[in-house]
């Protein structure tokens, strides 16, 4: 049975999470916009961590067939493509934004 | 259940927040993205701790292949292709959403459990769709930046009742799915992914190149939604959060790409803009404006020199042509004769949001000279010299003065109230809308054909030579 005081509580969540992000993110300038995009790109690679859950799921159940392991170590490269793609190349992006003085 | 994991987790997501928050200046943006790699650190190290080594081998060996590609290409990537780029993750996300579903949906069908639990079985299958859509999508749009098919809208009679149709069908499965607490038959659940994907394909297909910003951004909100709902499928409110921040972030570019262009999100997806039933013919064949200047690079240089400000206007011409490294190479030329240099940014400028600025950021072009439409527009009326450097619509007067036009009321830079405008264009073909362009034959328009990096390189020989 479901646990509706639980359901109540992760929304909440969702919903304050969803005010924060539209709080900080309004406050990003249009310079930015790029980086910012690369950056989230980033921050939603922990659905790595969704597919590390379900790789730990498939390989508890005792289910060890050959597609479905490829699915989950498919899941689990595409979150990491975003984790380390996303960071690395927000860095490497700026790194080029600098000031006057300092681009001298 | 012991209290570390769930604080460091706070931690983590206090981290990425920060992060966030410190892209709001270019001087403290790489302090930001820092936070946000911290916070992944933390996220990441928790949840392989609490796996105990369960499937190792098979996360391992994600985690080493997606790090190495995922690093490898953002070395490699030239910032010219970026929107592709960010195409490419964002589907990535949403494919990882999708995959998640598949899985967890297996497993159960396979464990022979009773039903799922309502919250998982709504939550799976709305991520999965979402984050299918998105994949799909994601691809199209990347193949499309990547000019391996046409930039232009693909469109077909009866496109929107088969996408209707669709949209309908998915969400007659997807119900299905639930009432039946994930015990459907398996064919209605591949059914459904597979009509999630031809979704996604089929959504992307008619939208045009120069409507890019707002679909990338869309695709982008759209994969933190299906990373926010993955959250509630496997209870973690790591997920929940990330996928929210995301999903905002992706909603607010969205909403002022769409202002940008003054256009409802409805229109962009919906509308196949500039593929107008036989407008771009007929705009062909009237050949454009007849009436236009065109000069000498000798001449633009001499203007240039002895100018007092000068406003570069760039556009998608200039990421194609890999001109940014020449423009900045002319600005120091001319900053060196004691000109003022400026850039006018237009937000739907290039192919995503902020693409002219991390061009010109490539090319070392100081931030605090990069204007964006508002400040761009009150400096033009004192500018001598405004420098058109492949940007088209975003320039059009016809925005501001003909309602009959498809972009009228769209916000433009208002290059024309500069004394003098500068055209640099590769021929007189209209621009990506099919739309003339009237600001090419105003007075104090002259035009200098040629390829941008050439055209830009031969200016700054001149400006030299004088």
């Amino acid at each position: 049975m479901t646990d509706v005081s639980h359901l109540i509580t992760l929304l909440t969540i969702l919903v304050l999470a969803i005010f924060v992000g539209f709080e900080v993110i309004s406050k990003v300038p249009t310079t930015l916009h790029t980086p910012l995009m690369s950056a989230t790109n980033a921050i939603h690679g922990i659905v790595v961590a969704g597919a590390i859950v379900a790789t730990v799921s498939l390989f508890g159940s005792g289910n060890s067939e050959i597609a479905l392991t490829i699915v989950a170590i498919a899941a689990v490269t595409l979150g990491a493509i975003n984790v380390f793609g996303g960071f690395a190349v927000t860095e490497r992006m700026l790194q080029m934004f600098r000031r006057k003085e300092g681009g001298k | 259940m012991n209290v570390a994991a769930p604080l460091l987790d706070l931690a983590a997501i206090a981290l990425f927040i920060l992060g966030l928050h410190f892209l709001n200046s270019p001087a403290t943006a790489r302090f930001g993205n820092r936070l946000a790699m911290a916070g992944m650190v933390i996220a990441l190290t928790v949840v392989l701790v609490q796996t105990g080594g369960v499937g190792w081998w098979a996360i391992a060996a994600g985690i080493l292949l997606g790090g190495a590609i995922g690093i490898v290409a953002a070395m490699r990537v030239k910032m010219t292709a970026m929107p592709q780029m960010v195409a490419l993750y964002n589907g990535a996300g949403g494919g990882a959403a999708a995959m998640i579903g598949v899985v967890e949906y297996i497993v159960f069908a396979r464990g022979g459990g009773a039903s799922l639990d309502p919250i998982v079985s709504v939550s799976l299958v709305v991520s999965m769709i979402i984050g299918a859509v998105s994949f799909a999508g994601s691809i199209i749009a990347f193949l499309k930046l990547q000019e391996v098919m046409t930039g232009r809208p693909i469109t077909y009679p009866g496109q929107q009742v088969v996408n209707a149709l669709i949209a309908l069908g998915i969400i007659a499965l997807g119900v299905w799915f639930v009432i039946s607490g994930g015990t459907l038959a398996s064919w209605g659940f591949y059914l459904l992914l597979l009509a999630a994907l031809a979704l996604g394909v089929l959504f992307v297909l008619p939208i045009g190149g120069a409507d890019m910003p707002v679909v990338i951004s869309l695709l982008n909100s759209f994969t933190g939604l299906a990373v926010a709902i993955a959250g509630f499928e496997i209870d973690s409110e790591l997920l929940i959060i990330c996928g929210a921040l995301v999903g905002a972030s992706g909603t607010i570019l969205t909403v002022d790409m769409s202002r940008a262009m003054n256009r409802s999100l409805a229109n962009v997806l919906f509308s196949a803009f500039g593929s107008g039933s036989g407008a771009e013919p007929a705009a062909a064949a009237s050949g454009g404006p007849q009436n236009v200047r065109s000069v000498s690079a000798d001449d633009v240089a001499v203007m240039l020199a002895y100018a007092s400000k000068v406003m570069f206007v760039p556009g998608y011409g200039m990421a194609v042509a890999q001109a940014q490294h020449s423009v900045k190479a002319l600005a120091d030329q001319l900053e060196k004769r004691g000109v003022k240099v400026l850039y006018a940014i237009h937000p739907v400028a290039g192919r995503m949001p902020g693409h002219m600025n991390v061009l010109l950021a490539e090319a070392n072009v100081p931030y605090e000279q990069l204007l964006d439409l508002d400040d761009a527009n009150n400096e033009f009326p004192t500018t001598d010299v405004a420098l058109v450097i492949g940007a088209n619509d975003v320039t059009n007067p016809a925005a501001r003065n003909v309602p009959s036009s498809p972009i009228y009321g769209m916000p433009i830079l208002d290059v024309d109230k500069a004394a003098n405008v500068i055209v640099l264009k590769r021929s007189m073909r209209s621009g990506f809308a099919g739309i003339d362009n009237p600001l090419y034959e105003l007075p104090n328009t002259a035009m200098l054909f040629g390829d941008a990096k050439a055209s830009v390189d031969a200016l700054t020989a001149a400006v030299k030579a004088l």
